[in-house]
């Protein structure tokens, strides 16, 4: 393959105890594409995210970033080098307004790198990144304090303060949980924008047919364990997969 | 008693507008509504010292304790703003005593350098000090806030470094009264304005993020420690100014600079005066403390009655005395008729 090898997880292992939540996962993902983790819930895809972001360290196993070992780097620190998240269970601002959630992204060090010192006037550039995920730019939503805004808004806040640290991989962790079909429906296309644009991504979803609109490969998780990879259709046509999801009396 | 027929209408002030620079120079009366509110007390502050023959040095000495108040109560608005809940003002307010006590006692320093090195290096020895419980959040932050004060007073007593219980006296002190005084309200104001200043930049917005959300700021790509070690340093600024100020006043310092009543009274006064403004913090200092001098005449009764006040005020006005003059002065009341039809409007 031409694309440059950008995350590579060696034997990944996470242990609480006695519960293996993530147990020997490996995978390699390249520049420029995109990968969905799906699994049955508590099969381990949110704790895999956290290990990848650095909120988790690993019990064993090691984590590659464009070919440098970032096992042992702070959350933040991977932050700066790139890799950026949302999270399953939103964590905005409460008592900020909504748009002054995306100027703190735009007050961190990778984006000050990114553009060259000074940003210039964070308040427009935060309207801007909101208007992209579907804010209405004149709307009095955008000064509403982020704690009164509903559950979809805050996930696309979310991904707004996702998209303003210019990410070169992009986590979305189950981003569509909790959204209305309306605002599914007009989030996809973004995703899909983003995705054309060359980004590379890694979804957890538990909403397969929109997931398998954006994604190239899938990874399945069952207890801990990979228990499949490879082409969307494919995989989730597999006995095991089924197995996982449905149980082992399904069909 | 409102008259009959009329009920009371309560109307906002247009506050947006006029907080806009445009409208404000639009006319003095704008002027004076928005800037009154600042330049009146401020002018109060100026002109209070020069009536000393008439209302008693006594009283200009309470100001300056007052001002050391209030400096300890921003200090600790400015922690809670970013989620650190500080239950030990007195630690910043004895780190800066005793930086100050230990150069003016050994190397007989005037206030001049005494008071700027305390109050840098007495903030940074407090960041630093501070440094590895910056990862505890709510009571757990607080507590360690509210034991190490009496830790370091031990320590005192125990090793009898710095003086021992005896503590180190005999310091330069100021050439007046007066200059203490506008000093240390020079410095309040200072630091009340550079304080809001602060927290309108976007760096004091990631300051208060912290507070709402640390796990958001680390996604952001931000380290939390390196930015509450920064806000640790800021708040400390005012707290140890206070200590190497009332050092030098007192001319003593001793494990009394570490007593509960320099971390209790600041909370206080933050509480009642109006929780997250510097401007509420600081009047509510202004009153907690004038009462307190007032209730001494009522000898071992005077605690008693401050605290029967304290639970009446914050029952009572749990918003805070700051913000209920503050929604008072923008609000204005007018008499309407009660019945529309035959009361015309």
């Amino acid at each position: 393959m031409k694309e440059e090898l950008i995350l590579k997880l060696d034997h990944l292992s996470k242990h609480f105890g006695g519960v293996k939540a993530v147990d020997d996962v490996s995978f390699e993902l390249r520049d420029g594409e995109s990968l969905g983790i799906i699994g049955p819930n508590g099969s381990g895809k949110t704790t895999l995210v956290n290990l990848i972001t650095g909120f988790l360290k690993p019990s064993a196993g090691q984590i590659f970033y464009r070919s440098k070992e970032v096992t042992n780097v702070r959350p933040n620190k991977r932050v700066q080098l790139g890799i950026v998240r949302t999270f399953q269970m939103v964590k905005p601002f409460y008592n900020l307004a909504a748009y002054k959630n995306i100027v703190i992204p735009l007050y961190s060090p990778r984006v000050k790198r990114l553009k060259g010192g000074k940003y210039g006037d964070r308040d427009d550039a935060a309207i801007d990144f909101l208007e992209e995920v579907g804010f209405e730019r004149d709307s009095s939503v955008l000064y509403k304090t982020a704690g009164t805004l509903p559950h979809g808004y805050l996930k696309r806040l979310e991904l707004a303060r996702c998209l303003a640290l210019q990410p070169d991989l992009l986590i979305l962790d189950e981003l569509y949980s909790g959204m209305s079909m309306s605002e599914v429906a007009s989030t996809l296309p973004l995703i899909e924008r983003i995705k054309d644009e060359g980004m590379t991504l890694i979804m957890v979803e538990h909403r397969l047919r929109e997931l398998f609109r954006v994604v190239d490969r899938v990874i399945v998780l069952n207890f801990g364990n990979k228990i499949a990879e490879g082409n969307p259709i494919e995989v989730t046509g597999t006995e095991e997969v089924k197995k996982a999801y449905i149980g082992s009396g399904g069909e | 008693m409102v008259q009959a027929g009329y009920r009371r209408e309560r109307l906002d002030r247009g506050i947006k507008a006029r907080s806009d620079e445009v409208f404000l120079i639009s006319s003095y009366r704008e002027i004076l509504y928005t800037l009154g509110p600042w330049i009146v007390p401020i002018l109060l502050l100026i002109v209070f010292p020069l009536f000393r023959k008439v209302i008693g040095i006594y009283w200009v000495n309470v100001s300056v304790i007052v001002c050391i108040m209030a400096l300890l109560a921003i200090s600790w608005v400015f922690l809670a703003s970013v989620g650190l809940m500080s239950l030990g003002q007195a630690f910043f307010f004895g780190v800066g005593s005793y930086i100050a006590g230990f150069f003016g006692n050994n190397y007989n320093w005037s206030p001049l350098f005494t008071i700027p090195l305390s109050t840098f290096g007495g903030a940074a020895l407090c960041a630093l000090i501070l440094l590895p419980v910056l990862r505890l959040r709510g009571v757990y932050f607080g507590l360690i806030t509210f034991a190490l004060p009496l830790l370091l007073m031990r320590i005192i007593e125990a090793t009898k470094i710095l003086g021992g219980t005896e503590g180190l006296s005999g310091f330069a002190p100021f050439p007046n009264i007066l200059i203490e005084y506008y000093l240390v309200i020079a410095v309040l104001l200072v630091f009340i304005l550079g304080f809001r200043w602060v927290f309108d930049t976007d760096y004091g917005l990631v300051l208060r993020g912290i507070r709402d959300n640390d796990r958001a700021i680390l996604a952001a790509g931000m380290s939390v420690t390196w930015f509450k070690t920064q806000a640790i340093f800021l708040a400390a600024l005012p707290g140890t100014f206070a200590g190497a100020l009332l050092t030098h006043h007192y001319q003593f310092v001793g494990i009394p600079s570490f007593s509960m009543e320099f971390s209790l009274l600041p909370l206080a006064s933050a509480i009642v005066g109006g929780p997250g403004t510097f401007a509420g913090a600081t009047v509510g200092a202004f009153i907690l403390v004038p009462l307190s001098e007032i209730l001494r005449r009522f000898g071992t009764l005077r605690m008693v009655i401050y605290a029967i006040l304290l639970t009446i005020c914050a029952v009572g006005l749990p918003e805070g005395i700051f913000h209920y003059i503050e929604r008072k002065y923008h609000q204005f009341e007018r008499l309407v008729p009660i019945d529309v039809e035959k009361g015309g409007k």
